[in-house]
């Protein structure tokens, strides 16, 4: 190439070791059922599945439905279930895979499907909107906070979240059992509750709701979550675990009920306000008792 | 045309990166009813992949700095080309943008006496950019993502706007679009509209944009009657992956840079001290140790030249590569591995470090990395009012990418978060005032509705034509050929011809399957846009004959005095032609000015 970014041929690809071919079995189909679909593309070295479903889209199937945003591992989009685990599209390496069996991509299980690789995420959404936001204490005299870099450390773990949403995917508590999602937040939603917990400056507590409406105490602490998170957060060993002693504390510790009750007044306006519609249904009959498991 | 749904909000903000998040919740905190629309799911939008850091003049890690010297970097980076307003109003905004970020929960790395931490970086005098490692950009849409939520903003996700359609007395009264979970078309009327739409990479093969980066806000101003500027002016990013393929032009932030990463060539010589230009000779490092020195102490050494404006970087790339000291795959060597520890490298950039060895196999604590140019940013846009980001059509704005002349000829790295934020802030508040000033309800006329929608539901009724994949690969060749870092007088004549058959063929293209989730048809809707920036960004180049900041004519290698004191204006008229005007730049005034004779300190 003549030029960094212009010259009409393409690179000479390297020596080539691997297969000619790739075979990949695609779930097509929409909500009211649909199947594997085979499609034999040529080997590309150096690529990921998304590459190669990108292919399908520009040869076989230009109407193959599958979301994607940034291909680089930091937007969570293209969450799929590749030979049967969570993972990102974009971020799976074929030649990682077996090469001498067909590569299955299928949509995640725990979401309605709209259409082929593509789900109806919006629980996530929906649940994000019962809890509370960050409520700060007042600023420094300059109008300015002030926090040490070991305060927050904890927090910026659970901030490099991506809402790929495959700790949902996974989670069995609502894997199987459409029934639970009402009262079942998720692992997603677990450590968002415990990064605003864990925030040097927040001044709100969110621990009754986490147990009675997002149901922490259903977790019985299997880490399939911890294993697919893409971004390696310790999702239940630093985020579900010390929620669930938060919780158990500030149920079961006499002080601290007795504190809520007198300051449940000042507090509760606050935490009712931001929780939405969803939250108004009914806590669950059979509510798990907590630090199950 | 199926019956569609209908929407009636005061303030429609299209794109929920940071400045449609930012525009929605001022217009929101200002009583105004606000729907957000967007083309993929909230907290996916492009600003997710910025890395580096936000910039912004609040001295707490240089004393040193403030708004005036930010000021005086950012009309330098971009060769005086901006838009003085924007400037003057980004640098003295930006601090107060990232504290408010803080008081809506976000979590920036700090310094040791626990104020937010700043790194440096390419342009910038001082340590500036706010940071959180190199993942800012997730930190600040998840920041803004979770206020609007608080706010209750109604969200319209994964819904592509096709066009905006006007009333009788010419004012924007309503978007029409679809819903792309099923295909069907969807109409918001509004009493202002807030365009917030990024940028328009993905009409170039190599860019670090996304897909939804097809250039739909700068087109649908245009086909709104509205003037762009700047259109010349596309940014390559110097460090981009160029190996394995398939990730080609995936962003390699200018963090590593700032942290002390240094470009080779192939002989392992930094290339960058034979390219500092003369503009920035006084305030460069001439000797390697002298560049190594300033990373403790920028009061008594001068900055590296790896860290130069973006476009001198990526020129220089470009050169290093084609007179054959470039690596294996056409790119430059970026060596952090030979200059900072493991863990260091791991903490400070764990996002490329996870890139590299899940991606390219390459270890970046061990081995270099090997980059070239990408296209990555605009700067040329939709033009604005600097204070309010009002369009030249009533009842529009625009902020964020989308938006022309807050960086000129060429942005600086971390400029780009804290304009989101500045902008859509302003965006937002000017639009809720527009929008309390308007009276009676918005109207939008039926024909012309239903029109947009045939236009865009044409490909999946048409049978046998070509796919829309090949026309937007073939588009894609001919920007990166023709339209790219380095340009000609007779490409850029053949480009313009080559886009005119690409209309043609983006005219004809068919599509199977149904309305519902079908990407090949999304991608039919997304060429029109495509195809009509591509245009504007070629005409402008052929029209600018001088070289300034991103835009680069090897026929016309030196910057020119009467073109440094003009924009080039399009915009498409009544008739539907597209036409382009010089005009002079707005004149700064004698305080500002003076900044640019005497050493800021």
């Amino acid at each position: 190439m003549a030029d960094t970014t212009t010259g009409r041929e393409t690179p000479a690809a390297g020596p080539s070791t691997g297969p000619a071919h790739v075979t990949m079995q695609v779930w097509r189909g929409d909500h009211d059922g649909g199947s594997f679909t085979e499609y034999v593309m040529p080997a590309v070295e150096g690529e990921v599945v998304l590459d190669v479903v990108h292919r399908i889209q520009a040869g076989p199937a230009p109407d193959l439905a599958c979301r994607w945003n940034c291909k680089a591992g930091k937007c969570g989009s293209c969450s799929a279930e590749i030979n049967g685990l969570p993972r990102l599209m974009c971020m799976t390496r074929m030649d990682q895979l077996p090469p001498d069996e067909p590569v299955t991509v299928a949509p995640m299980r725990t979401f309605p499907i709209i259409r082929d690789l593509v789900t109806d995420v919006s629980f996530n959404y929906e649940m994000a909107r019962q809890l509370p936001p960050f409520s700060p204490g007042p600023p420094e005299p300059d109008g300015t906070y002030r926090m040490m870099q070991v305060d927050i450390e904890r927090g910026q773990e659970f901030r490099k979240c991506i809402e790929c949403f495959m700790c949902q995917d996974v989670c069995h508590v609502i894997r199987d059992h459409e029934e639970n999602k009402p009262h079942y937040a998720g692992p997603r939603l677990f450590i968002r509750a415990m990064e605003l917990e864990s925030h040097p400056l927040d001044t709100d507590d969110r621990r009754e709701l986490v147990r009675r409406h997002l149901g922490v105490g259903y977790c019985n602490i299997t880490k399939c979550c911890t294993e697919v998170c893409p971004e390696h957060i310790k999702i239940t060993d630093n985020g579900i675990i010390p929620l669930k002693e938060r919780v158990v504390d500030a149920s079961y510790d006499p002080v601290a009920w007795l504190g809520r009750r007198i300051l449940r007044r000042t507090k509760s306006s606050a935490a009712e306000s931001g929780r939405r519609a969803p939250a108004q249904r009914a806590a669950a009959p059979g509510a798990p008792s907590d630090g199950a498991g | 045309m199926a019956d569609h749904e209908t929407h009636d909000y005061d303030v429609v903000v299209i794109g929920a990166g940071g400045a449609g998040l930012r525009a929605a919740i001022e217009a929101c905190e200002m009583g105004q009813r606000t729907a957000l629309v967007c083309k993929s799911l909230l907290g996916k939008a492009h600003t997710v992949m910025a890395e580096g850091g936000a910039a912004a003049a609040m001295g707490n890690v240089w004393p040193e700095d403030n708004w005036q010297v930010h000021f005086r970097d950012t009309m330098r980076g971009g060769k005086m080309l901006n838009n003085w307003r924007m400037a003057q109003l980004h640098a003295q905004e930006a601090p107060d943008r990232i504290y408010e970020l803080e008081r809506w929960g976000a979590l920036f790395d700090r310094t040791t006496d626990g104020r937010i931490l700043q790194r440096d970086f390419g342009g910038h005098r001082y340590a500036r950019l706010a940071h959180v490692g190199d993942r800012t950009g997730l930190e600040l849409i998840r920041t803004l993502q979770q206020r609007a939520v608080a706010l209750d903003i109604d969200v319209f996700m994964e819904c592509k706007v096709l066009r905006l359609v006007k009333d009788a007395e010419g004012t924007v009264s309503a978007a029409v679009g679809y819903r792309r979970p099923t295909g069907d078309a969807v109409v918001f009327k509004a009493k202002a509209f807030v365009l917030a739409t990024g940028s328009i990479g993905k009409s170039w093969l190599y860019t670090s944009n996304s897909w939804e980066s097809t250039g739909d806000g700068h087109a649908m101003a245009a086909w709104a009657g509205a003037d762009l500027i700047d259109m010349e002016f596309v940014q390559f990013h110097p460090t981009g992956m160029v190996w394995p393929l398939s990730v080609r032009g995936i962003l390699v932030t200018e963090g590593v840079r700032g942290d002390g990463g240094v470009l080779r060539n192939t002989d392992g010589r930094r290339f960058m001290f034979d390219y500092i230009p003369k503009m920035f000779a006084a305030e460069t490092a001439d000797t390697e140790e002298e560049a190594d020195r300033w990373y403790d102490d920028h009061i008594n050494n001068r900055r590296p030249p790896e860290l130069l404006p973006r476009d001198e970087v990526a020129r220089s790339i470009n050169s290093e590569v084609k007179a054959g000291r470039g690596g294996p795959h056409g790119g430059v060597f970026l060596d952090i591995a030979t200059r900072r520890s493991p863990e260091y490298i791991r903490r400070r950039l764990p996002s490329m470090y996870h890139q590299f060895m899940e991606l390219a196999g390459v270890d970046i604590t061990a081995s270099p990395m090997e980059v070239g140019p990408t296209c990555h940013y605009m700067m040329g846009g939709v033009r604005v009012d600097a204070d309010t980001e009002r369009s030249t059509v009533s009842g529009l704005y625009a902020a964020g990418e989308v938006a022309g002349g807050m960086h000129g000829a060429n942005r600086l790295g971390g400029n780009s978060l804290s304009d989101l934020l500045v902008f859509g802030r302003r965006a937002g508040k000017a639009a809720a005032e527009f929008a309390q000033g308007r009276t009676g309800a918005p109207a939008a006329d039926a024909g012309e509705v239903a029109a947009v929608v045939a236009d865009a539901e044409a490909p999946l009724a048409r049978a046998g034509g070509e796919s829309p994949y090949e026309v937007h690969h073939d588009l894609q060749r001919t920007m990166q050929d023709l339209v790219g870092i380095i340009r000609t007088d007779a490409e850029l004549r053949q480009a313009l011809e080559e886009l005119d058959v690409l209309d043609e063929r983006a005219a004809r293209v068919s599509v199977p399957g149904g309305r519902a989730y079908n990407p090949g048809w999304n991608l039919a809707t997304d060429l029109p846009a495509m195809l009509t920036v591509s245009r504007m960004v070629a005409s402008g180049a052929l029209e600018r004959r001088e070289s300034r900041g991103g835009h680069t004519r090897e026929d016309y290698p030196a910057a020119d005095i009467e073109f440094g004191g003009v924009n080039l204006v399009q915009r498409i008229d009544a008739e539907g032609s597209y036409t382009l005007e010089r005009e002079d730049l707005p004149v700064m005034p004698p305080e500002l000015r003076a900044l640019f004779e005497e050493d800021v300190h």
